[in-house]
């Protein structure tokens, strides 16, 4: 090429009628049809840049690298086909065509279809809806309503079809027979499949008989989960007034779903398994309420009697009461007999030494040992002086044995 | 249905209540037993929810905005 245009310069003097003058929109034409032959179809790398989606749909940016920039259109014929949101820093790799646009004179490539570099297209929607989500709060904890004590009647949006719905039946039938079921018929999978799942859950929530919303599907690849993910479903669940179970899949998938709804398990048989738990722990917190209400009334009525034999123990009948009286009394008086005759023998004794030593005071003990009591007779005074008689008198004389009168022969007073 | 929940949960709560109350000593012994018949009741009433085995299984199916129940046939779980 340099050689080539070398020969053209030089031969820029001489050769004025061999030149061929372009016009612009000649060589324009020509610079596009060798542009356009030349790279009819291009992978290109790069790195998004001034992104602007217009508004007839078409999408406008540039792919740039550390050296170079170059513009690039991707109409909306092909853009609707974009899974992930296109926007300025992401790498990318684009295919399509050089185009040159000729009233500016740009040449840009025309992108039909779009990779994310490093990772797929599905995964950076994926990342790029959840980000948005986030943003906007649906994943919140504050916004997670909490299940009713009890689930008296689930609503299941799945396909009746399916392996979820048969899982989550039987493990009810079998351990929760107390739970109705009324499941909503929707695709679980394929194009339309999340609009369905989500008009499935504002469904229930219309007709309002349920108690909590299972949204479930058995385990697949994470294409077959994938109306889990999208928009749509994210957005009925975080509008539904009924609390919401997401039971997508196996263990390793997370769904946007999972992440939105009030409750998340792994398989569509645990959340079969989380109503029957929770009817199981009710039954045996009711039976231990009802024994617990049956140990108070035991202990209450216990304890009652307990303080009414006490009580009857402190409350004695008028009989008793006389009873004991009679009994008192009849103690005293035998103390008081007993005590009497004490003080009887005392005195007994007492009064026979002072009648023994009246006896020998007596002037009848002198008579027994020969002497005798002369009185004046019959007014009885004791004869103790001579003077006292006159010759005549009566006397009586008192012996130690009976007496005699005699009458005065002679009196001598100085004896 | 929503309403059966309703009155579980307040009947759940009461006799919780009730236990609570009766444990606690400070009714009279009229009181005691009328809460303890009370108990009992309730202990058994929720008791029978839980216990009840009739289940329902129904399809909602929706033509032109209208809903309607269809019987669900468990033909697989039935087998079992």
């Amino acid at each position: 090429m340099p050689e080539e245009r070398r020969d053209l310069f030089a031969g820029s003097a001489g050769l004025e009628k061999a030149r061929h003058i372009y016009t612009v929109s000649e060589i324009t034409r020509d610079i596009k049809a060798i542009l356009e032959n030349t790279f009819p179809e291009v992978w290109v790398e790069g790195e998004v840049s001034n992104f602007r989606a217009a508004n007839s749909g078409h999408f406008y940016f540039s792919l740039k690298d550390n050296d170079a920039l170059i513009g690039a259109a991707m109409f909306s014929r092909a853009n609707k086909e974009l899974k992930f949101k296109l926007e300025d820093g992401l790498k990318v790799i684009c295919s399509g065509k050089i185009d040159v646009y000729m009233p500016r004179g740009q040449y840009q490539l025309i992108v039909e279809k779009i990779e994310p570099k490093g990772i797929g297209a599905q995964q950076l929607a994926f990342e790029q809806l959840k980000k948005k989500l986030s943003k906007e709060g649906l994943f919140d904890p504050a916004h997670k309503k909490e299940l009713p004590l009890m689930l008296f009647c689930v609503g299941i949006v799945t396909s009746s079809a399916g392996a979820a719905v048969r899982d989550i039946l039987q493990i009810l039938k079998k351990g929760a027979p107390c739970v109705d079921a009324l499941i909503r018929s929707v695709r679980v999978q394929g194009e339309g499949a999340g609009k369905e799942i989500a008009q499935g859950i504002v469904d229930l929530n219309q007709l309002g008989t349920v108690d909590a919303i299972i949204v479930s599907r058995g385990g697949g690849s994470s294409e077959d989960l994938w109306a889990f993910n999208e928009e749509a479903v994210a957005r009925a669940i975080y509008n539904s007034r009924i609390p919401t179970i997401s039971a997508v899949g196996h263990q390793i998938n997370i769904t946007l779903s999972d992440m939105v709804a009030d409750c998340f398990v792994e398989t569509p048989s645990a959340a079969a398994k989380l109503i029957v738990d929770k009817r199981n722990s009710l039954l045996s917190e009711t039976e231990s309420l009802r024994q617990q209400l049956k140990f108070s009334i035991a202990g209450i009525i216990g304890n009652l009697k307990h303080d009414l034999v006490a009580l009857r123990h402190m409350l004695k009948s008028p009989k008793e009461r006389l009873q004991e009286k009679v009994q008192f009394l009849d103690e005293v008086i035998t103390r008081l007999h007993h005590s009497m005759g004490h003080f009887l023998n005392i005195h007994k004794e007492r009064l026979s030494s002072l009648a023994a030593r009246l006896g020998s005071l007596s002037p009848l003990a002198v008579l027994s040992r020969g002497y005798s009591l002369t009185s004046l007779y019959p007014d009885g005074a004791i004869v103790k002086d001579a003077s006292q008689v006159k010759t005549g008198e009566r006397v009586k004389t008192a012996l130690s044995k009976g007496f005699f009168v005699s009458r005065v022969e002679e009196v001598n007073k100085d004896g | 249905m929503a309403k059966e929940k309703q009155s579980f949960e307040d009947e759940m709560r009461r006799l919780q209540k009730i236990v609570e109350e009766l444990s606690g000593g400070k009714l009279t012994l009229g009181e005691s037993l009328k809460k303890y018949e009370e108990g009992v009741k309730l202990a058994q009433g929720c008791l029978a929810v839980l216990n009840d085995a009739e289940r329902k299984v129904d399809l909602l199916m929706k033509k032109e905005g209208k809903f309607s129940l269809e019987k669900f046939e468990e033909e697989e779980a039935d087998k079992e």
